[in-house]
């Protein structure tokens, strides 16, 4: 294998993985504040894909797409949190999971009846389409790289977000003693409405972005909501930080692991078995990783809580 | 008797009328669907000594329904083709009995049930819920992966498996024997639930500590139970393969996992015959709602966010009145 190739696939490895922590972080940030876990944050992601597909073949414009996927995620976040969410804050985990699996059922099939089981496209503006040469003669798609500039000046803007704004100081507040922030004046409603808006928008926003590489379609967002799990349980419930880390250590291992494993095999089987083998491993290897992690630190790399 | 009694004898009659009298009046099709509701409910009652009695809200049930699935598809498959399972270093041949697909699906679930349940029983709560669908969908993308039995595509069984003495083909028979097997699953539910073990799991899942106070170690009792639930899971597996006589990838998805937990919400945690309710609703919508609308999933979604968060008892929760207190 080329040193080029593989720099490559590490690109494409920090791609998934920086979209996996869009996911991920809203759905730590709710975990964390509100104790709640949701699994329904795949539903956001995929309205945010559908959003951004519906408005981009309507005003042909990307960035009005990207828009509308906040938008749109925002306000179904913010509408099933007044709705349903709300009541769950104080129910058990097994309420909580059926409850969302529910608004998955509505939500999937609800996508379905507007827009129909066929998948949409969402093509990349010219402006990004097409490689860029890096330093060292890579061809590499300039979308791609987008997203993942994009990816981390959000990771960027959401850790000074909770460490120097004064919504950020509420939400740590909120997770380390939620009835104390009550006591002192701040309205908890309103701040859970926002915060679980704030995840759906990064959900959407997700969704969207990768709209444009994979086809629209309805559940799409339940695999990486399943990943953004394995991201958090690696990194640890409620840690953004975490949620950072793990996803790229995820985004990461599953993308190298794809191409290296089936390599690594065939230097002592035959190419056939050694792909199937190699293939069949590495679609496991994140989990694996989860169990490792897990053994080591049952909490997570950074959790600090059950 | 408390009405909860009385219900469950109405509900296990029932299951058996109709498809009785389905067959009377010739609509094999009825059958089918009773079918259905038996392997399903099965596969509930696994899941239901883990969520009801031990607390242990597992959401990678699929893993053993999957892994039941493929033991009778990679047996039956192999005895279709005449093809042996493996020659070194031991001679093993696929087998076309059910006595013998119903035992490997157990061990082999059982087993997968013991290294899942004492990796994710580290954790608890929110994490365990992650964790063990984190599992179930690991075998589910090793199964679209693994190209020797169908990749994606599943393996089709041309004939039923055969059982002695009886004709697998025709179902009633078959209707039967997954009916026989759910009552005996019932059975060993119920008196897990009042042996020592059962109190003790039962006691663990309310106060860790007091269990622990007198010396019982919660995480024995816990992955016990999760092996016993992941085993009758797993037979379910190993029947409803047997029923579409086809299994595919499907069976390990996430949503399985959900569709057998939706069992035993509607029709009442921790209730014994609740994933009999349940399966049973559920398949009734599926044949209803289906039939009016390709997408009666959203009223599904609807009738589970309704009993969710207003009927939290479920159908036999709502009919039978509270829990008999007996702790």
């Amino acid at each position: 294998m080329s040193l080029l190739l593989l720099i490559e696939q590490i690109l494409n490895g920090l791609q998934f993985g920086v979209m996996l922590f869009l996911t991920a972080a809203g759905l730590t940030l709710v975990f964390g504040v509100m104790g709640l876990i949701n699994l329904a944050h795949g539903s956001l992601f995929m309205i945010g894909a559908f959003a951004a597909a519906a408005t981009a073949a309507a005003t042909g414009s990307f960035l009005l797409a990207l828009a509308a996927s906040l938008a749109a995620a925002a306000a179904a976040g913010a509408l099933v949190e007044v709705l349903v969410i709300r009541r769950l804050y104080s129910r058990d985990h097994l309420d909580q999971v059926l409850a969302t699996f529910a608004l998955i059922l509505v939500f999937s099939e609800g996508t379905r009846w507007v827009f129909g089981s066929f998948p949409l496209y969402l093509n990349i503006p010219p402006a990004l389409s097409g490689p860029v040469t890096l330093p060292g003669g890579i061809e590499y798609p300039v979308y791609r790289l987008t997203i993942i500039a994009v990816g981390l000046m959000i990771a960027l803007g959401l850790f000074l977000l909770i460490s120097r704004t004064r919504l950020g100081v509420q939400i740590r507040a909120g997770e380390s003693d939620r009835e104390m922030i009550a006591a002192l004046g701040i309205d908890i409603n309103r701040l859970y409405t926002v915060v679980f808006a704030l995840g759906a928008a990064l959900a959407g926003l997700a969704g969207a972005l990768v709209g444009a590489i994979q086809s629209v379609q309805v559940g799409m967002g339940e695999p990486v909501l399943i990943l953004a799990f394995v991201v958090i349980v690696i990194g640890g419930i409620g840690s953004i930080k975490g949620a950072l880390i793990g996803s790229i250590l995820v985004g990461l291992t599953d993308t190298l692991g794809g191409v290296l494993l089936p390599e690594t095999f065939k230097l002592f089987m035959d190419p056939a078995s050694a792909t199937a083998v190699g293939s069949a491993l590495a679609s496991m290897l994140i989990y694996i990783l989860m169990a490792v992690v897990l053994v080591v630190k049952p909490m997570g790399l950074y959790g600090a809580r059950a | 008797m408390t009405r909860e009694t009385i219900l469950n004898a109405a509900l296990g009659l029932g299951l058996l009328a109709f498809p009785l009298w389905a067959y009377f009046a010739d609509e094999p099709f009825m059958i089918t669907l009773a079918t259905r509701v038996a392997i399903l409910a099965l596969a509930g009652v696994g899941l239901n000594i883990a969520l009801g009695l031990g607390g242990l809200v597992s959401l990678g049930h699929a893993a053993f329904f999957g892994i039941g699935g493929y033991a009778m598809g990679i047996l039956a498959s192999h005895a279709q083709s005449y093809s042996p399972l493996m020659e070194t270093p031991f001679l093993i041949e696929g087998t076309k009995s059910m006595p013998v697909i119903w035992l490997t699906a157990i061990v082999a679930s059982g087993l997968a049930a013991l290294v899942i349940g004492a990796l994710s029983l580290r954790t608890s709560g929110v994490y365990f819920i992650m964790i063990t669908l984190a599992f179930g969908q690991m075998l589910f993308y090793f199964a679209i992966s693994w190209p020797a039995y169908g990749g994606e595509d599943g393996l089709s069984i041309y004939v039923r498996n055969s059982f002695p003495g009886l004709n697998t083909l025709d179902p009633i028979q078959f209707f039967l024997i997954a009916y026989v097997l759910l009552m005996a699953a019932l059975r060993f539910s119920a008196r897990l639930a009042g042996s020592p073990f059962g109190l003790a799991l039962n006691a663990a899942r309310q106060t860790a500590e007091r269990v622990e106070t007198v010396g019982i170690v919660p995480y024995r009792l816990r992955l016990t139970a999760f092996v016993l639930s992941g085993m009758i899971t797993g037979l379910a597996g190993a029947l409803f393969a047997d029923l579409n006589r086809f299994v595919s990838p499907t069976m390990f998805s996430w949503q399985t996992s959900g569709e057998i937990m939706i069992f035993i919400i509607l029709g009442g945690t921790a209730r014994l015959f609740g994933p009999v309710a349940g399966a049973a609703l559920f398949i009734t919508l599926e044949h209803v709602l289906g039939g009016l609308s390709e997408f009666w999933h959203i009223y599904l979604g609807l009738l589970l966010l309704v009993v969710v968060l207003y009927a939290r008892g479920g159908i036999i929760g709502t009919l039978a009145g509270q829990e008999v207190k007996h702790d």
